[in-house]
């Protein structure tokens, strides 16, 4: 029994009670259809993205409103009096649908380059306006509403029934599920769950955080807008308060109750928060004999239990329960053999060739000199190797030469190319591959799966292919260079291992390999041989020794002298920001400067 | 409009200004001590406000009740900690879970007359809630994600609404002024309360300068709010800068609502629109900055009450949409990631 048979058996078991269920059943899985549409695209944003928005509400309001005005607005039907009346709901999905991706775009656009918590903030007053917009426009019935819509027709059927529309509804949710789970099983997909564990490392590997942020957050509203136009064309009368901040936070509660990071937790949440929902109407106010909307103080309070207790949601709860009671295996993913594809690939530059430049380099903050005028620069088939005391300014230029940040003064040049004020994703396109002194890895993520994401920027396929299945044969490509560089950095044994399970000095290899994916001319390695033992010392001593040989250029940053005097050919020592040695091992090795800084005492 | 109006407007939009400063105020302080973006933040305005309205009409704020059972589930948890092998903060637990409680208590039950007394009632009736729901409900997370905090924010404010609704019920109320004298000024009518107001707001402004300028323990709140690993280092340990952060945001948030209750009719739900304008204060300040906060704040105050002359209708609409622009600005400022946490 594998997972995806229980699906099956879910669609089917629907599909075959349909016709029996109780007209009010129906009505309720509808909504329940119509819900988890929008709490999917929540779970994108909220699990797997690190984002998160309270304002989907609105962009359900806009997809019912585009269509309600559509196929109500005088306006409209003298513009669209050339096509039949029954296409008018198609056209009001398609408005829908466009504004609602200009709207989500520039929401995106404004908010996701800042901080993580501008996109909610933003998104809380975007809902709270739209609410007052809808209300207070007479073209759009104000607040009492739009009423007398038609049903939608399909191949000449009406869908005016619930008992119609349901399949429908529950079609669309079901597609989109295949959909995201497919993306979310690609490249595109390694990227998306890059940008939730910091987007610095997504951006050292090539990834477009802001864009790819962009790009969720639209899919997300898109997900809303579709669920607003099928929830106008069931209830054929549409009014403000169903697109109210209230209820956005309600879509919220559904995918993080649910499970935040599942897409079927979506589903579930948006049962139970519905279900749930009926009932506290019911019984709330007759407990507290008093009307109003009690149940936000029972999902307030469920939604805090659920946050502190059960930081994934019920869904995975759910799921391990399921998996020990029918013993299932995981749908175990096997890799295909490379095809045909080629990844895209670099020419190294020659042997001896400057590949990465640093002139007179300087850091200012406030009034702290980090790193003041440093040459440096690193060649094609050589290790050089950058030491210095604590505090001397190495963790700041390692910084500076991969563009995660700006020097005050000098150039950065990679390949001969002036990088002043660009990303660190431009830096990784250009052949920089580098590791973290602090282990930045996806954690619950397979070795193999972490090490893929490295190969990012040597795929194209993007969005739209990943959803439909059309990267097979890149993804392929990709997974079996992952596996390439897993099995040379001797890491095979532990490909499908997660990445948090290894030992430091093994997630510190798995960073290398992640960075060999990528196909570098340049390594930059911070601290790689922190955390290894004696024999692992030497197997990395002796991969960076063979990559020296094919060419690659390799700066090492390293506290660990026996391992930097062994391995570099040239070394260049910083104390206090500044360059005081530079040259083989044994002259600095001899070098009066580097002895003071080191062991201390005067010249 | 003739200057007359416009003056008029102007001073309205001043007297709101200082409300939405005073909010802002708490919500960047509380952000910067404790990550929590604190959205509940206006919940307390109306608590306070619908309080003393209870109070002015002689019977006895129902969130006593809310008061209590916040104390008791505090103290339960604490025991829970304490059974477990915990460190427990007994002395504080008992300062905001017992000693504040039991004073709101009891000065509640002897239905003060004078309005100073009753003002007193209101304020150690609400701010003992800040720490009390702190520590209920954010605390346990205190590691957590900005994103996942923020969400607790946004479920504790349902929960609070909601629980403002059973006990307020659904009309709104108003409070006597404190100050009943206007004034003619040049022919422009200054009402006594909006000078209240605006003084009160002064006053309260300076008394955070001074407490975080010259106090150790305003000293500790801005150390732990610059490096929050490093004040811990040094011995400021992390739940009493909770605790008082959250203290100073409720009483901040008290005092907001005895201040404009006799101004505006105030709702259970009141308090979230002043809030969130506090919000968007806040942000122009970046969330960081209190003085660029206050400028915030004067903009949203005059933005709103020139549009509630021009387009009413839409006066929401244009005061929350100012924070687009706002974050355009800002983001036009960023050019490389921001790494998060």
């Amino acid at each position: 029994m594998k997972p995806r048979h229980l699906v099956i058996a879910f669609i089917v078991a629907l599909a075959a009670a349909w016709g029996l269920l109780s007209p009010f059943t129906i009505t309720l899985l509808c909504y329940i259809g119509l819900y988890a549409l929008v709490a999917i695209g929540l779970v994108l944003l909220t699990g797997v993205g690190g984002m998160t928005s309270f304002g989907q509400a609105a962009f359900v309001g806009l997809g019912a409103y585009a269509t309600a005005w559509i196929c109500s607005s005088p306006e409209a039907a003298s513009w669209l009096g050339f096509l039949p009346k029954g296409l008018y709901p198609w056209v009001g999905l398609l408005l829908g649908l466009v504004v609602t991706a200009l709207i989500a775009w520039g929401l995106g656009a404004i908010t996701l380059r800042l901080s993580g918590h501008y996109l909610p903030l933003g998104t809380i007053a975007w809902g709270l306006s739209l609410y007052y917009i809808f209300g207070n426009m007479p073209a759009l019935g104000g607040f009492t509403g739009i009423g007398g819509l038609p049903p939608l027709e399909l191949f000449g059927f009406s869908l005016a029934t619930p008992q119609a529309l349901g399949p429908v509804i529950w079609a669309v949710l079901l597609l989109a599920i295949w959909a995201l789970d497919n993306l979310l099983d690609s490249r595109e997909g390694r990227a998306i769950r890059a940008l939730k564990s910091g987007r610095l490392m997504a951006e050292s590997m090539g990834v477009d955080t802001s864009r790819q942020r962009i790009k969720l957050f639209v899919v997300a509203a898109l997900l809303a807008a579709v669920s607003g136009w099928l929830y106008a064309h069931m209830q054929r009368f549409i009014n403000p308060t169903p697109f109210n901040l209230n209820i956005g936070i309600e879509y919220l509660f559904m995918a993080v109750v649910g499970g935040a990071g599942h897409l079927w937790g979506a589903v579930l949440g948006a049962t139970l928060i519905t279900l749930l929902k009926e009932e506290l109407q019911d019984w709330l106010p007759q407990l507290l004999g008093a009307s109003g909307n009690f149940e936000v103080i029972v999902f307030g309070l469920l939604m805090l239990l659920v946050l502190q207790r059960a930081a994934d949601g019920l869904w995975p709860l759910l799921a391990g329960f399921t998996r020990r009671v029918l013993k299932m295996s995981p749908d175990k993913r096997t890799l295909a053999p490379a095809g045909e594809v080629r990844l895209d690939h670099h020419a190294l530059p020659p042997k001896g060739e400057q590949v990465l430049q640093a002139q007179k380099v300087t850091k200012r903050f406030a009034g702290l000199v980090a790193n003041n005028e440093v040459d440096m620069d690193v060649r094609a088939g050589e290790v050089h190797a950058l030491i210095g005391p604590n505090g001397a300014g190495k963790s700041t230029f390692f910084n500076m030469i991969s563009g995660v940040d700006d020097p005050t003064e000098g150039q950065v040049r990679l390949k001969t190319r002036d990088m002043k004020g660009k990303p660190s994703r431009a830096f990784a396109a250009l052949g920089l591959g580098r590791t973290f002194q602090h282990v930045r890895l996806l954690g619950e993520r397979s070795v193999l799966d972490n090490v893929a994401l490295g190969a990012h920027q040597r795929g194209h396929k993007g969005w739209v292919a990943s959803m439909l299945r059309l990267d097979r044969a890149e993804e392929a490509a990709v997974l079996a260079e992952a596996m390439r560089q897993i099995e040379r950095c001797g890491l095979g044994a532990v490909a499908d291992t997660p990445a948090a399970s290894l030992p430091l000095g093994q997630q510190r290899i798995v960073e290398i390999a992640r960075a060999l994916a990528g196909q570098p001319a340049v390594l930059l390695l911070d601290e790689p041989a922190a955390g290894l033992r004696h024999l692992e010392k030497q197997h990395l001593a002796e991969l960076l020794g063979q990559l020296r040989e094919e060419g690659l250029a390799i700066l090492v940053v390293e506290h660990d002298m026996e391992f930097v005097m062994n391995l570099a050919d040239r070394i260049t020592v910083l104390e206090f920001g500044t360059v005081i040695a530079h040259g083989s091992p044994t002259e600095v090795q001899a070098n009066p400067r580097v002895i003071a800084a080191y062991l201390g005492g005067d010249l | 409009m003739d200057v007359q109006i416009a003056l008029m407007l102007a001073q309205d939009g001043i007297v709101n200004g200082a409300i939405y400063a005073l909010m802002a105020f708490a919500l960047v302080l509380v952000f910067s001590v404790t990550r929590v973006i604190f959205i509940p933040q206006g919940e307390f305005v109306a608590y306070a406000a619908l309080a003393m309205a209870a109070l002015q009409t002689g019977k006895l704020p129902p969130i006593l009740w809310l008061l209590g059972v916040l104390a008791v589930l505090t103290l339960v948890v604490e025991a829970v900690r304490h059974a477990r092998g915990l460190e427990v903060d007994w002395r504080s637990t008992l300062v905001w879970a017992v000693l504040l409680p039991a004073l709101a208590a009891g000065l509640l039950a002897m239905k003060p007359e004078h309005m100073l007394l009753q003002v007193l009632a209101v304020l150690l009736l609400v701010t003992p809630m800040g720490p009390l729901v702190y520590r209920l409900a954010y605390r346990p997370l205190a590691d957590a994600t900005v994103l996942i905090l923020l969400i607790v924010s946004v479920a504790l404010h349902l929960a609070l609404v909601g629980l403002g609704l059973y006990f307020f019920g659904a009309e709104g109320s108003r409070t006597a002024p404190f100050l009943d004298t206007r004034w003619d000024i040049g022919g422009l009518m200054v009402s006594g309360q909006s000078v209240v107001i605006v003084g009160a707001t002064v006053v309260l402004v300076l008394a955070m300068y001074f407490f975080f300028e010259r106090t150790i323990i305003g000293k500790a709140l801005r150390a732990t709010a610059i490096n929050r690993v490093g004040a811990r280092l040094m011995g400021i340990p992390t739940a009493l800068s909770g605790d008082l952060s959250f203290a100073l945001a409720a009483l901040i948030g008290a005092v907001s609502g005895l201040l404009i209750a006799p101004v505006t009719t105030i709702y259970y739900d009141t308090g979230f629109l002043i809030g969130l304008k506090g919000f968007v204060a806040a942000i122009v300040g970046g969330m960081h900055s209190y003085p660029l906060a206050l400028a915030g704040a004067v903009l949203v105050g005059q933005l709103e009450s020139f549009s509630s002359f021009w387009a009413s209708a839409f006066k929401e609409v244009i005061v929350f949409t100012m924070i687009i622009p706002v974050l355009w600005w800002r983001s036009l400022n960023t050019h490389h990631v921001e790494d998060e946490e």
